[in-house]
């Protein structure tokens, strides 16, 4: 007679417990050296329990068929020319964004968990990390295979790794993935399961692939819900570090409440940028950064906060700042993107009549009074030739590092946030509040941030002038500038027309 | 919005293998709300929602591992709880 075969929960206790032992040659605190001194206090591994429950032999056989379907898709994109279905090829200035400022924290994850993989002392969260550290692998590997596509027809694909390491705008992401990565492994996983993936990862990647769907993007469409398929697995495991360290000892809350603080706040800056793709980079949107926002975190984030209330954690700091500044940030960083857009490694546009009317209509408080006349302004000044670039190089915040942009949107939201701090004798900038509290906290760690403006003054960024630095970034003359009259819109057109002919014919 | 304070949602994509889930969810929970959006499909509900095995394999017609639902699931929010007979979300 077969033996009978075991139940979920069965198979999952056998694959992670017993799997690790109490060692005897080696002291416990020699090898896992880690887990102890960032102050949480763990009674009790085997009270870490992963509600997936996801064997070994089920992850393999499920995710094998995940590749299956995304790289049949990726070959039928290809072979049919799939690059010809997008709304309008500007709109891969998102995609170019999102290869070179996303795909390489995919990346920064893979490594991040794999450490956490071998250095959690508890074996059930160890293969929970391991096996997220597989999954962010296959996500960076996923993506670069999907986007190589678009990069044998348009320009500023070329280097997304090599870029990440050194671009201006491309510090916020590094920055973001490095701060976490260079924390202890609580703090890591608080960080990226939690405060990115659980809390804000859905703004990312669902309203964002959902454009991707609007927009004719098949290829994207489909590694980013491939992907997000193993994000639904990874929230699930932030939300149960969370309960797992609160529940374990009383002194773990306030540690947990500050890295949910401060993590919830660098990654919601990062966010920023996904604003402006939202609202701006993707031809036709399918629902708003404010709406987005309303929806994932002021509704799900406060049933999330509200159920973990029950152990005394509480919203993250300057959430209310966050709720109010989204009805600003899209417009404030395609602003900077667009005064700047001599110096991005993707095409920028003005937003048209179409895309100003919709931002009237989500935007009903503050696109008209604040930001439609600086856009039109700017689209008189190109119709008659005055239009200029910005010549000076921002002020950057120490911790967020993208450009003093944000504004004191409850109070007065045409006055630039600045917040400025001392420590060893030398002055600290901030965007916020936020930022200023991360740096107080631990400023031996933020005084060494790699600051792209201030490297460019320091004479490490290729040389003093822009067509140096832009050349240290590998950014080829072409990759720059407006949409209009570029390469990519150039070929765009010229696709176009002769799919026209073909009509015609 | 205090209404909407403890919501659960499930969003699948929108293709032929997240059908069947769709429609047990739709026969098992009277309160869910559906909402079809480019390329995936959002099912929320007050406080608890489940799939249950047993539904989804009368429209199927086959056996349905539970964690097949990995194969097309692009989000979710609320604590989960999975065993062989169905997968449930809630808020405590």
């Amino acid at each position: 007679m077969p033996a009978k075969k075991l139940n979920l929960r069965k198979r999952y206790e056998l694959l992670t417990r017993g799997m690790g032992w109490e060692t005897t040659y080696q002291k416990m605190d020699d090898v896992f050296p880690y887990d102890s001194f960032e102050g949480i206090k763990i009674t009790d591994w085997d009270k870490w329990e992963d509600p997936f429950r996801l064997t070994m032999d089920a992850y393999w056989k499920f995710q094998a068929e995940k590749e299956k379907k995304l790289y049949a898709v990726i070959d039928s994109f290809a072979q049919n020319n799939g690059q010809t279905n997008l709304s309008d090829a500007s709109y891969l200035s998102a995609i170019k964004l999102f290869i070179t400022g996303v795909t390489p924290i995919e990346y920064a994850a893979h490594r991040g968990f794999a450490n956490l993989g071998r250095h959690f002392r508890g074996d059930g969260a160890r293969v929970a990390c391991q096996m997220q550290a597989i999954d962010e692998l296959r996500h960076q590997q996923t993506q670069v295979h999907t986007i190589s596509h678009y990069n044998k027809h348009f320009n500023g694909l070329h280097d997304p790794f090599y870029q990440f390491d050194r671009v201006w705008y491309l510090s916020v992401p590094k920055s973001f993935a490095e701060d976490a990565m260079t924390a202890g492994p609580f703090e890591f996983i608080t960080s990226i399961s939690f405060a990115f993936e659980y809390v804000l990862t859905n703004l990312l990647f669902v309203p964002f692939m959902s454009g991707a769907a609007y927009n004719g993007d098949m290829a994207t469409v489909t590694f980013g819900f491939s992907a997000q398929s193993d994000e639904s697995r990874h929230m699930t495991l932030g939300l149960e570090i969370i309960k797992f360290m609160l529940e374990q000892h009383e002194d773990n809350l306030p540690i947990v409440q500050r890295w949910m603080d401060k993590h919830f706040w660098r990654a919601y800056r990062l966010l920023a940028l996904v604003a402006a793709m939202q609202d701006y980079m993707l031809t036709n949107s399918p629902m708003s950064w404010k709406e987005a926002w309303d929806v994932y975190f002021v509704e799900n984030g406060g049933a999330l906060f509200e159920d973990l209330s029950r152990y005394g954690l509480r919203m993250p700091k300057y959430h209310e700042l966050a709720t109010a500044e989204a009805e600003h940030v899209s417009h404030q960083v395609w602003s900077v993107f667009c005064s700047l857009g001599n110096a991005t490694g993707f095409h920028t546009f003005l937003p048209t009549e179409e895309k100003m009317a919709w931002l009237s209509e989500k935007y009903p408080d503050t696109f008209d009074k604040y930001y439609r006349p600086r856009f039109e302004y700017w689209a008189k000044q190109k119709e008659e030739g005055t239009f200029e670039y910005q010549k000076g190089l921002p002020q950057l915040c120490q911790i967020c590092q993208i450009p003093m942009i944000f504004t004191e949107v409850q109070t007065d939201p045409m006055q630039i946030s600045y917040r400025v701090t001392e420590h060893g004798g030398d002055k600290y900038h901030f965007c916020s509040d936020g930022c200023k509290d991360i740096f107080e906290h631990e400023p031996e760690k933020y005084v060494q941030a790699w600051l792209p403006v201030h490297q460019i003054f320091q004479g490490n960024c290729g040389g003093p002038t822009l067509p140096e630095v832009l050349e240290w970034y590998k950014f080829a003359p072409e990759d720059s500038g407006d949409y209009i009259g570029s390469q990519d819109h150039a070929r765009w057109q010229e696709w176009k027309g002769a799919d026209k002919k073909v009509k015609e014919a | 919005m205090s209404d909407k304070k403890n919501t659960v949602f499930l969003i699948v994509q929108d293709n032929e293998d997240a059908r069947p889930i769709i429609e047990a969810v739709e026969q098992d929970n009277s309160a869910v709300n559906i909402q079809y959006q480019p390329g995936l499909v959002r099912m929320e509900a007050p406080g608890r929602l489940i799939v249950n095995r047993e539904t989804v394999e009368e429209e199927i017609g086959r056996e349905w591992d539970v964690q097949e639902l990995h194969l097309v699931l692009i989000s979710l929010a609320g604590n989960v709880d999975e065993d062989e007979d169905k997968f449930e979300l809630s808020w405590h």
